[in-house]
């Protein structure tokens, strides 16, 4: 199961729609007009619309596809360390590589977890890096303990 | 767009002004189709009950998205964000209110930016903080 740490995923390449970045800051329910009107964020340090910060959540699959055999089958977002280098703007192509960087162990209310933390690093088309995520899948069996309330 | 907040109006223990949430089911259902997160336990009560959980729950990167806004309502149009971070320790259901907080931790000049760090955090109506983070933020300079 460890052997897959450490080894970058394929390469994947995504465009930026100005649409798909109002659409994501109307489903987080973010009236900015730095995400929508380009003559109002023309006006911003930005030169014009950007993307939210957790945008790039759309370049990955959510949940991550497990990079090795997994036995257990559900799964929770245990946690997310965003670090930005540059904006994400209308047109930009984003190409995203995932690796899996740790993978352990750890019983809770949850039973016998397992933890995976992938990196997930965005590059733009001009193949400066825009961000990197750092995020915590945490996999447990649902049949063998009931979640508390309180997670 | 509301009044640009400078480094020298901020100081340890600064509170960011609160964001107040209020999601419903339907807001799932959007941030869904918005972020790609087709996982059932945001929107099939069903198979929330199967996977063990009390009903559907809040993606956490909503969570995260919603602090994300915490942060970018309060550095303005032209504060940017450099880090952000969320874990989430506890669920959270659609249909009540939450609550996105912050407070200033440090503020130091680098190379002539202003940076701020801040210790971030989602509670639920009942004052529990379920989604602890922080965040750093550069901001701008009134001596800039």
């Amino acid at each position: 199961m460890r052997a897959a740490i450490g080894r970058d995923s394929e390469p994947k390449t995504y465009l930026v729609e100005a649409g798909a970045i109002r659409r994501f800051a109307d489903a987080i329910g973010d009236p900015s007009l730095l995400y929508r009107d380009e003559r109002a964020a023309r006006k911003s340090s930005y030169g014009g619309i950007v993307a939210p910060p957790t945008f790039l959540r759309l370049f990955r699959p959510s949940p991550a596809i497990p990079e090795f055999p997994n036995p257990l089958s559900s799964v929770l977002d245990g946690g997310s360390r965003w670090e930005y280098f540059e904006p994400v703007r209308p047109g930009d192509r984003i190409t995203v590589t995932i690796r899996l960087v740790d993978l352990y162990e750890r019983a809770g209310s949850l039973g016998n977890m397992l933890f995976a933390v992938r990196e997930n690093r965005f590059v733009n088309q001009s193949n400066a890096l825009v961000a990197v995520d750092r995020d915590t899948e945490i996999y447990y069996d649902a049949a063998t303990k009931e979640v508390e309330h309180d997670g | 767009m509301s009044v640009q907040v400078y480094f020298e109006d901020v100081q340890e223990g600064t509170e960011l002004p609160v964001l107040r949430k209020d999601p419903t089911t339907q807001q799932l259902v959007m941030y869904a189709g918005a972020s790609g997160d087709f996982y059932q336990i945001h929107y099939d009560q069903d198979f929330a009950r199967a996977n063990g959980l009390p009903t559907v729950i809040i993606h956490g990167a909503l969570k995260n998205a919603f602090l994300g806004q915490l942060v970018t309502d309060w550095v303005g149009e032209h504060g940017t964000v450099k880090k952000l971070t969320v874990q989430y320790r506890g669920m959270d259901e659609p249909g009540t209110p939450v609550y996105c907080k912050g407070v200033v931790t440090k503020t130091s000049l680098e190379d002539g930016a202003g940076l701020v760090e801040c210790d971030i955090w989602l509670e639920d109506h009942q004052g529990k903080k379920t989604t602890p983070g922080s965040a750093v933020v550069a901001l701008p300079l009134r001596a800039g």
